[in-house]
C-alpha cells in the first residue's frame, strides 16, 4: 500500500497529542483532545484510500487515475458528527462553569422556567441573557470583593461563597 | 415489504422533526410521539413475520448495489431486535408520558424530551437494520448523541458531572469504531457488511486478529464488557426514571448486537473465542460483586445490568447454532425484564422517597403493587423456574455442556453462581425495602446490610410523589411482556433458533445482500491494500 510518510507521522503525533491531552482534569483540554483524536482518526480514515489521483468525478477523468471517493464521503460524515457533538460539548461545558460560579448552590436553585406557560418564548430569550448579566456581575462583585477584603485577610472562599449567594439572590428575586 | 426497512428508521426521525415544531403544544407532541413509536412498533412486527417466512429484506439505498452504495439488511436478528426494542421504547414513553402529566413536565420536560427520545429511537433502529459499518456507525452516533441530551437533561450539577464521563468515554469508544472502520476499509476495500465477510478469510491472520480486537474494544465499551464497564453504574441512575430504564435495557444490547452479528459474519471460525470467555466470566463475577455492595436499588440494579453482559458474551464465545439462539433469547429475555425493573425502581423513588435500601421501608403495606412488580422481575432476573431467565441461562449452559472444553464448564460455574448472587442481592432488596416494618427502619442493624456503600450521589429523603395509573400501567405491561416470554417461550426459542440459523451460516446474508456475487478483488479499483495489492 501506498501512504504518504509524513500523513502518517502528522496523524501520529495527532493520536499521540490528543490522548494526552484527553486525560488531563479540565474540560476544555479533554474537548481540545476530543478534537485532535477525532481529526486523527479523519487522516486515518485519508490514508487508508490509498494512492492519491485525480478528483473523482465520472465526467473528464479516467477511472484509472481517479482517487477512492468512499473514504472521502466517509471522512465528510464524521467531520460533521464531530462538529455536532463539540457544539453540545461546549454547552456542556459552559453550563458545568455556571454551576461552578454558583457553588453548591447551583444544584438547588429552583427552576425559574417551572411555571412558565407555553406563550412566554420571549421572556425565557430575555431571562437567558439576564443569566449572563448574573453571571458576570457576580464575577466583577467576586472581583471587587476578592479586592477590599484582602486586607482584612478574608480567605477566597468565602468571598466566592458571598458572590455565588448574591448571584442567586438575584435569581430567585426575579 | 423493503419499503418498511427505511420507513422505520425514517418515521421516528420525522415525528422528533414534528415534535420539535410542536414545542409549545404539549398534548399534540404527547400525540405525536406516541402514534409514529407505535407505528415502529408495528412496521417492525410486520417485517418479523415477514422476514421470518420469504428470508432476509435488502434495501439498497440511493440506487447503487450493494458493494457501492449504503445497504439496509432485515434478517431475522435485526427483526427481533427491531420489535423487542420499538415495545420496549413505547412502553417507557407511555411512562414518561404518565410521570409528566403529575409532574408538570419537570422530569421530562416535552419539549426536548420528546424529539430526543423519537431520535434515540432512529438511531437504534439504523443500528440494528444496518448492512455496511459506517451506517451502523452513523446509527450509533444518533442514539448517543440523543443519549447525552437525554443524560443531562435539566442540567443540573449532579448530571452534568457524570454526563460528562459518560459523554467522553462514549466518544472514545466511537472513535475507537471509527478508527477500525478505517483500518477494515484499508484491508478489505469495503465497509459493507456481506464484503467484509467474503474477503476477510484471505487477510493474514495478525491483520484479523488486530481487526477483530478494535472492533471488540470498541462495542465491548458501549456494551460495558468488564475492564471498560465502570462508566455505566456511575452514570445510568443519574438520570430520570424512564431515560435509565430505556438506557439500561437498549444501550448496552446494541453493543451486544453489534458484536454478535460482525464476529459471527467476519470470524466465523471463532477465534476470539478463549478472550471472549475470559472477559465474560470477569464481567459476569465483578458486576454481582459490585452489585452486592449497593445499598442504592437503582445502583444495584446497574451493577447486575452489568454483570449479565457476561452471560451474552459467553453465548456468543461458545458459537455454536444453539449458543447463538440461546444468546439471542437471553438478550431479549435481559432487555425486558431490565427495562421493567428499573421503571419499578422509578415507582420505588416515589412511593418511598429514596431508592436507597437503609432508607426505605414498609412499602409491602403502603404500596402492595409495587412490591409484586419488582418481586415478579427479581424472581425472574434471578433465574428462578419457570421465568425467561431461568430458560436462557439453562439453554445457555446446556450449549456449553455440549461442547465440553474446560473453560466452558469453568464458565458455567461462575453463571450459576452469578445467578444465585443476583438474586441474593434482589431478595435483599426486597427484604429492606418492601418486608422490613416502617418502624424497624431506624437503628436497623443487620449482618446483610453492614457491608452497604451509600451512593455518592444520594440526596436524602425527597417528597413522596403519587403515581399515576398510566405509569403502573406502563409498569405492568411491561411486566407482563415479560412474563409472555415465559409462557410463550417455545415458539420464541424456535424463532430464535431459525435466527441462529441464519447468522451461524453467513453464507446465507452474503447471498442475501451480493445476489450477483461480488467480483474477485482485482476487479475492484478500491484501496486494496492487503489483500491481492502487497503480497
Amino acid at each position: 500500500m501506498s501512504a504518504s510518510l509524513t500523513l502518517v507521522i502528522v496523524m501520529a503525533v495527532m493520536y499521540a497529542a490528543g490522548v494526552y491531552v484527553m486525560l488531563e482534569r479540565s474540560l476544555t483540554r479533554v474537548l481540545i483532545g476530543f478534537l485532535l483524536v477525532g481529526n486523527a482518526t479523519n487522516l486515518l480514515i485519508f490514508i487508508m484510500s490509498g494512492r492519491p489521483g485525480s478528483s473523482p468525478i465520472v465526467t473528464g477523468t479516467s477511472v484509472q487515475d481517479m482517487v477512492d471517493p468512499i473514504p472521502q464521503v466517509l471522512m465528510l460524515t464524521a467531520i460533521v458528527i464531530n462538529f455536532g457533538i463539540t457544539a453540545l460539548l461546549l454547552a456542556l461545558i459552559y453550563r458545568s462553569w455556571w454551576l461552578a460560579q454558583l457553588g453548591d448552590e447551583g444544584d438547588t436553585l429552583t427552576d425559574e422556567h417551572a411555571t412558565e406557560s407555553a406563550g412566554d418564548a420571549d421572556a425565557t430569550f430575555r431571562s437567558s441573557s439576564d443569566d449572563d448579566d448574573a453571571i458576570a456581575e457576580s464575577i466583577d462583585e467576586f472581583e471587587r470583593g476578592d479586592g477590599a477584603t484582602s486586607d482584612e485577610d478574608t480567605s477566597k472562599t468565602d468571598a466566592a461563597g458571598r458572590a455565588g449567594a448574591s448571584a442567586s439572590d438575584e435569581r430567585n428575586a426575579r | 415489504m423493503t419499503a418498511l426497512v427505511p420507513l422505520i428508521v425514517c418515521l421516528p426521525l420525522l415525528g422528533a422533526a414534528i415534535a420539535l415544531m410542536l414545542g409549545q403544544r404539549r398534548r399534540l407532541q404527547v400525540i405525536v410521539s406516541v402514534l409514529s413509536l407505535t407505528a415502529a412498533t408495528v412496521m417492525s412486527a410486520v417485517l418479523l413475520v415477514l422476514v421470518d417466512r420469504f428470508g432476509p429484506a435488502v434495501v439498497q439505498v440511493g440506487g447503487w448495489d450493494a458493494p457501492w452504495g449504503i445497504v439496509l439488511v432485515v434478517d431475522r436478528l435485526s427483526a427481533i431486535m427491531l420489535l423487542i426494542s420499538a415495545l420496549m421504547l413505547l412502553g417507557v414513553l407511555l411512562f414518561a408520558v404518565g410521570q409528566g402529566i403529575i409532574d408538570g413536565h419537570t422530569e421530562t420536560p416535552v419539549s426536548i424530551f420528546h424529539p430526543t427520545y423519537l431520535v434515540l429511537a432512529a438511531g437504534l433502529f439504523n443500528a440494528f437494520v444496518a448492512g455496511d459499518l459506517f451506517t451502523m456507525y452513523v446509527g450509533f452516533e444518533m442514539l448517543l448523541s440523543a443519549s447525552y441530551v437525554l443524560l443531562t437533561l435539566g442540567g443540573t450539577g449532579a448530571r452534568i458531572r457524570v454526563g460528562i464521563t459518560y459523554i467522553v468515554v462514549s466518544l472514545v469508544s466511537s472513535l475507537l469504531f471509527l478508527s477500525a472502520i478505517a483500518l477494515i476499509y484499508g484491508a478489505t476495500g469495503t465497509v459493507t457488511l456481506a464484503l467484509i465477510a467474503e474477503r476477510m478469510p484471505d487477510l493474514p491472520a495478525d491483520i484479523q486478529l488486530i481487526l477483530g480486537l478494535l472492533l471488540l474494544l470498541a462495542f465491548g465499551v458501549k456494551a460495558a464488557v468488564f475492564p471498560m464497564s465502570f462508566w455505566l453504574p456511575d452514570s445510568y441512575p443519574t438520570a430520570p426514571a424512564p431515560v435509565t430504564a430505556v438506557f439500561a435495557g437498549l444501550l448496552t444490547k446494541v453493543g451486544v448486537y453489534a458484536i454478535l452479528r460482525t464476529q459471527t459474519l467476519f470470524f466465523p471460525d471463532n477465534q476470539f473465542a478463549t478472550p471472549l470467555m475470559v472477559v465474560a466470566a470477569l464481567t459476569l463475577l465483578v458486576g454481582i460483586l459490585g452489585a452486592l455492595a449497593q445499598a442504592d436499588i437503582k445502583r444495584l440494579l446497574s451493577f447486575t445490568l452489568v454483570s449479565h453482559i457476561g452471560y451474552m458474551l459467553f453465548g456468543i464465545a461458545i458459537g455454536t447454532p444453539l449458543a447463538l439462539a440461546a444468546t439471542i433469547f437471553y438478550v431479549v429475555h435481559h432487555i425486558t425484564v431490565q427495562t421493567t425493573l428499573f421503571l419499578a425502581a422509578g415507582l420505588i423513588y416515589r412511593v418511598g422517597g429514596t431508592t436507597s435500601l437503609s432508607r426505605l421501608g414498609g412499602l409491602l403495606k403502603s404500596s402492595p403493587l409495587v412490591a409484586i412488580l419488582f418481586f415478579l422481575g427479581m424472581l425472574n432476573l434471578g433465574g428462578i423456574p419457570p421465568f425467561s431467565g431461568f430458560l436462557g441461562k439453562i439453554a445457555l449452559f446446556q450449549a456449553g455442556t455440549i461442547v465440553a472444553d474446560p473453560l466452558i464448564y469453568v464458565l458455567i460455574g461462575v453463571g450459576a453462581l452469578t445467578s444465585l448472587l443476583t438474586l441474593y442481592a434482589l431478595a435483599r432488596a426486597w427484604n429492606l425495602a418492601f418486608w422490613r416494618p416502617k418502624k424497624q427502619v431506624k437503628d436497623y442493624t443487620s449482618s446483610m446490610s453492614a457491608q452497604l456503600v451509600e451512593d455518592p450521589q444520594d440526596a436524602g429523603l425527597v417528597q413522596k410523589k403519587t403515581i399515576s395509573p398510566l405509569m403502573v400501567g406502563a409498569t405492568i405491561s411491561m411486566l407482563v411482556l415479560t412474563l409472555g416470554l415465559t409462557v410463550f417461550a417455545g415458539p420464541i426459542f424456535d424463532l430464535t433458533t431459525r435466527a441462529a440459523a441464519n447468522i451461524s451460516s453467513p453464507s446465507t446474508y452474503i447471498d442475501a445482500v451480493l445476489p450477483n456475487g461480488t467480483g474477485s478483488i482485482e476487479d475492484s479499483n478500491v484501496g486494496t491494500n492487503f489483500v491481492g495489492g502487497a503480497k
